[in-house]
């Protein structure tokens, strides 16, 4: 369950955000995963209330923005959208994919009081 | 419009000043694992400097993880030091195999936790000191889902898969096998009794890693070893 540290982690970046930013309570929570990054949005839903229990941020709300997967198709020489690492390219149909995008595990805002 | 900040006048009716106060955001934009990852790359400039060779072995449990890396030890030891930290849930078990094996290793027990992560790698190189110009394997939590996501500053993951395992592998566990840089099929020895097919496998592979190097060996046999071996000592 690295969802579980994964969160933990949120909040370690929280905490260290509301000693600059000097806010003392978390409403909301904007984390942006892409597609095809190694964490499941619903585990990190199940986890977050057991880790923010107790914090700053624990009425917070937390709104999960999801990054469509991309990749550059080395036949066709031009970037292509994919849901899975194992999809074909739409174009030709081969599997020369490199992913360029879509694996994003990030802290993007905060609203807070 | 609203007069604060353009929002075109969402909040105003609210109060406008008032209300914006009330909803102040904070742009943060930081990864994740940005902490972790900061761990890792202390630890990768640490091994560099000192010219060793780290390798992050994953694979499910019992692919032969443990095995490999004594049959590793054997046949490298004469040319270059081995050093090994060995993850597990619990028990100090591996690590004592390691150490009859002939080389000093550190066990690290993540308890709950399902992946080694770049600090407890960090507190293990210090307990274990790997000496310069040496191979450090690190032999990850048996798990194709987590282990994925954390970089501990190896130079590459190495995964492992046993043919008693399925072709199938690699697509249902994309993750594990496009974050891996080399393949290791092992257990060749049982290929005559199984219906695994080599091909297929490597395909599946390819497909969510085009560039994923693939060795074919048996640990307990010897059978393929040169070709493992030959790409350490060309990573090396």
């Amino acid at each position: 369950m690295h969802e579980m540290s994964l969160m933990q982690s949120v909040l370690d970046i929280i905490e260290d955000a509301s000693i600059s930013g000097k806010f003392t309570k978390v409403k909301k929570i904007c984390l942006e995963i892409g597609v095809l990054s190694c964490v499941d949005a619903g585990a990190l839903d199940f986890c977050f209330d057991a880790v923010m229990c107790g914090t700053m941020a624990q009425d917070a709300i937390l709104e999960i923005v999801k990054k469509q997967g991309q990749g550059w198709c080395v036949a066709c020489s031009k970037t292509v959208e994919i849901g899975e690492r194992y999809d074909p390219c739409p174009f030709c149909g081969g599997h020369q994919i490199q992913v360029t995008g879509g694996e994003e595990m990030r802290v993007k805002e905060l609203e807070v009081e | 419009m609203c007069t604060v900040c353009g929002c075109g006048g969402k909040y105003e009716k609210f109060g406008g000043a008032r209300a914006h106060e009330a909803r102040r955001i904070v742009r943060v934009e930081q990864d994740i694992l940005a902490k972790n990852n900061a761990h890792a790359e202390k630890n990768r400039e640490w091994l560099k400097a000192r010219n060793i060779l780290a390798l992050n072995l994953v694979s499910s449990p019992g692919s032969g993880k443990t095995t490999l890396l004594e049959k590793t030890i054997a046949h490298m030891k004469a040319t270059r030091p081995v050093f090994v930290i060995e993850g597990d849930q619990q028990t100090n078990f591996d690590a004592e195999r390691i150490r009859e094996a002939g080389a000093p290793a550190v066990q690290i027990n993540t308890g709950k936790g399902c992946h080694l992560d770049a600090q407890m790698v960090n507190d293990a190189i210090r307990t274990l000191h790997p000496q310069e110009n040496s191979l450090l394997l690190i032999e990850n939590v048996g798990n194709l889902v987590c282990p994925a996501s954390f970089d501990l500053g190896e130079a590459c993951k190495v995964a492992i898969l046993s043919v008693t395992e399925g072709e199938d592998k690699p697509m249902k566990y994309p993750d594990m096998f496009s974050a891996a840089k080399v393949m290791i099929l092992n257990k060749i020895d049982l290929l005559p009794h199984l219906d695994f097919d080599v091909d297929q496998c490597i395909s599946y592979a390819k497909r969510v890693n085009p560039g994923i190097h693939v060795v074919m060996l048996s640990a307990r046999t010897g059978e393929g070893f040169e070709g493992w071996a030959d790409w350490i000592e060309g990573m090396i």
